[in-house]
């Protein structure tokens, strides 16, 4: 059945993981670092792209503070162009209603579309546990599922594997000729593909935008396969987290521009797919539309005046792109189906603090991310946040005898005695003098200088605080 | 006008001759400052690490000591973010203290942003015939939006070559708490930074932030790589010897 908690909360084991091995750290350096530079191309060619930000966090604002509206003229609007509207609360209901609209119409493979959100709740699983076989029909998703791994990157799911990687991989599982030309992959899983569309009883996609004026689905692509699936299957299902509602039409012009040129550098994706209503006379498509709308934490990250900001998200995966956490640390280290900065966010977010407090921590809070996301959600201020957070309702249990939050009361407790601090200091330079040589420390056997010089040297304390020198220096 | 010196405990116990170029650099402008010896530090740590009571019982002492300063100046773009950009956030529940916030974080300066753009000056009559490179730290550069400031004093001072590393704006790594939850992934970070820096050809990392100095400076003497580290205050402070 579906896990609604996390693959894994330990972000050190996976960092660790990912920088010893030289290859997957040049994988993930090459490919962030030409998506920020095709990022950077696309956007200069804009003219006012900053204002467009400026406008695309706007709407995004106005749609979350008055989600409820909106939520219900799309789901009005789905309805009269003939789908029909689902609502789920969790993860598992979500993996059960899709389930159950397979069920019934006794589908017995399903075609998918890439769906970070099918990632969140885990519908692969849910589907193969009910004997429905899910076939992914994304390129970098197809890998994946090949490989048995988890998608990388929101954007880029297959981000880590190298063209190499994939040419075995297509050997060792579909019995291909060895090959790293990308077209040769890529036509070598179209072929694997191909026939699955025709005999899949229904697809799956999720949605980029929900428009609540037309009760259009958006869906932005460039393999064509997102059409298939949307199209080709008599049914077609789409999972839509409530934040992807945009209130018109209209906006759309804004977030179109800004989604491709943040994401991959594309002015627009190659396929950009309206979708409103099922088929209908004379037409194709699909017979049925069925939406089904996914609250899964997130009316929990609304009730927060403050984290409700992370709704704002179009999921571009630019913050990613220029982490230099993530960039080092890869995407699997997070955890769970998203990462990066707004991984951080999110998986803390919609699963509780609890079940990822580290995940706030990961960050040297450079603010990189704030710089490049397009709707301007202010990353690094919400991963304080959720750092305070962490500390008040999931407090680590104390290793030793003086826990972080000890060492913390105390140092506050100095800090705001000025002569305990004085006193402190000059007890440490006596100290020192037992570890320090020539003005440097190798290592210090005590947590948390114990952590720093595992790859560093430390600066001793120097020989006279400023402040012991300032009465000498005014006489200067 | 009166100007106070805020030195942060980081500059105050580890690198005290920031503080002294802090100190020369404005004597030799003629600016007066004052050091008030009862403060310590600005209660970042402790607001980074998500200990947000503790953070507020430090900082509230920075709002009563630096009252009646006209200016207040500190050797680090870090803390100074931390008075001007999460004060407002850590004492939002407390009106009293916004105020005393407001009030505080307009007179509230990094010095290389003080010199350049409060004061106006850009040479403030420095020699140091050196290649230098100099490193953005993080909140400096984008919590302050001040990039150019500290490149502008450094074009001015004499006989200094500035080279511009490459990846300028990507972090070091220090972040901090970070530095020591995530050695695993600062370290790496930072060596990144030293390459780059060493690429250069400069024979001197300049840097506005006591962190990202001491993780930096750290890794090149774990290293024994031949380049050093200065704080900018540092470099200003040089003078052609008589």
């Amino acid at each position: 059945m579906s896990d609604t908690g996390v693959h894994s909360n330990d972000i050190h084991a996976g960092a660790t993981q990912t920088l010893g091995d030289a290859r997957l750290v040049e994988a993930y350096r090459a490919s962030t670092t030409r998506l920020l530079e095709h990022r950077a191309e696309a956007i200069a060619e804009v003219p006012g792209f900053e204002r467009l930000r400026d406008r695309a966090r706007e709407v995004k604002r106005e749609t979350i503070e008055h989600l409820d509206y909106y939520i219900a003229q799309f789901a009005d609007n789905v309805t009269r162009n003939g789908g029909r509207v689902y609502w789920a609360s969790t993860a598992e209901e979500a993996c059960d209603t899709v389930v159950n609209i397979a069920c019934r119409a006794g589908v017995r493979e399903v075609v998918k579309a890439k769906s970070m959100l099918g990632e969140e709740i885990d519908l692969n699983q849910a589907l193969e546990a009910a004997g429905i076989r899910p076939i992914e029909t994304d390129l970098g998703e197809f890998i994946i599922q090949l490989a048995g791994d988890r998608p990388a990157h929101i954007v880029a799911p297959a981000i880590h594997m190298t063209r190499k990687d994939v040419s075995e991989l297509f050997v060792a599982r579909l019995g291909a000729e060895p090959t790293v030309v990308p077209e040769e992959l890529t036509a070598i899983a179209r072929r694997a593909l191909r026939e699955n569309f025709q005999k899949a009883g229904m697809g799956v996609s999720g949605a980029n935008f929900a428009v609540a004026d037309t009760g259009t689905l958006v869906l932005v692509e460039n393999e064509g396969n997102i059409r298939m699936c949307t199209t080709v299957p008599r049914l077609h299902v789409a999972l839509v987290g409530i934040e992807k509602l945009v209130p018109r039409l209209a906006d759309l012009g804004v977030f179109l521009r800004l989604l491709g040129r943040s994401g991959t550098g594309q002015t627009l994706t190659t396929y950009t797919s309206f979708l409103t209503g099922p088929r209908r006379p004379g037409e194709d498509g699909p017979e049925e539309l069925h939406v089904v709308m996914v609250d899964n934490g997130r009316t929990a990250a609304l009730a927060d005046a403050k984290m409700r900001e992370m709704l704002y998200c179009i999921r571009c995966g630019a913050c990613l792109n220029t982490c230099p956490v993530y960039r080092k640390i890869g995407g699997h280290a997070y955890g769970w189906a998203y990462s990066g900065p707004i991984g951080a966010l999110v998986t803390p977010t919609l699963l509780g603090i609890r079940q990822a407090r580290e995940l706030p921590f990961a960050s040297s809070l450079c603010g990189a991310c704030r710089e490049v996301c397009p709707v301007r959600i202010n990353i690094p201020d919400l991963l304080l946040h959720l750092r305070g957070q962490a500390q008040t309702q999931a407090p680590v249990k104390a290793a030793s005898l003086l826990s972080e939050r000890h060492l913390f009361g105390l140092w506050a407790w100095a800090m705001r005695h000025p002569r305990l601090y004085t006193l402190g200091s000059r007890m440490a330079r006596w100290g020192q003098f037992l570890l320090a040589r020539r003005g440097w420390i190798r290592k210090i056997p005590m947590y948390p200088a114990s952590q720093w010089t595992l790859g560093r040297d430390f600066p001793a304390l120097a020989p006279k605080a400023f402040r012991d020198r300032w009465k000498q220096l005014r006489r200067e | 006008m009166r100007v106070a010196l805020f030195i942060t405990c980081l500059a105050d116990q580890f690198l005290p001759h920031a503080g002294e170029g802090v100190v020369k650099v404005l004597q030799r402008l003629g600016v007066e400052l004052t050091f008030n010896p009862a403060q310590t530090c600005c209660g970042q740590p402790a607001f980074n690490t998500g200990y947000r009571d503790e953070a507020r019982s430090v900082a509230t002492r920075v709002l009563d000591l630096f009252d009646d300063a006209d200016y207040i100046v500190s050797p680090s773009g870090s803390c100074t973010s931390m008075v001007r950009v999460f004060y407002p956030e850590l004492f939002a529940g407390d009106p009293k203290r916004l105020r005393q916030v407001e009030q505080l974080r307009t007179r509230f300066f990094e010095f290389s942003e003080f010199l350049v753009n409060v004061l106006k000056i850009e040479d403030v009559g420095a020699s140091f015939p050196h290649r230098v490179t100099y490193h953005d730290s993080c909140h400096l550069l984008r919590e302050l939006g001040v990039g150019e400031a500290p490149r502008k004093l450094l074009r001015k001072v004499r006989g200094l070559e500035l080279i511009e590393l490459g990846d300028h704006q990507l972090c070091c790594g220090f972040g901090g708490t970070f530095s020591v939850k995530f050695p695993e992934v600062s370290v790496p970070m930072g060596q990144d930074k030293v390459r780059a820096a060493s690429q250069t050809g400069a024979e001197y990392l300049v840097a506005a932030d006591g962190g990202c100095l001491m993780h930096l400076s750290g890794l090149i003497h774990r290293e024994g790589s031949p380049l050093k580290t200065l704080h900018l205050a540092e470099v200003l402070a040089q003078q052609e010897k008589q």
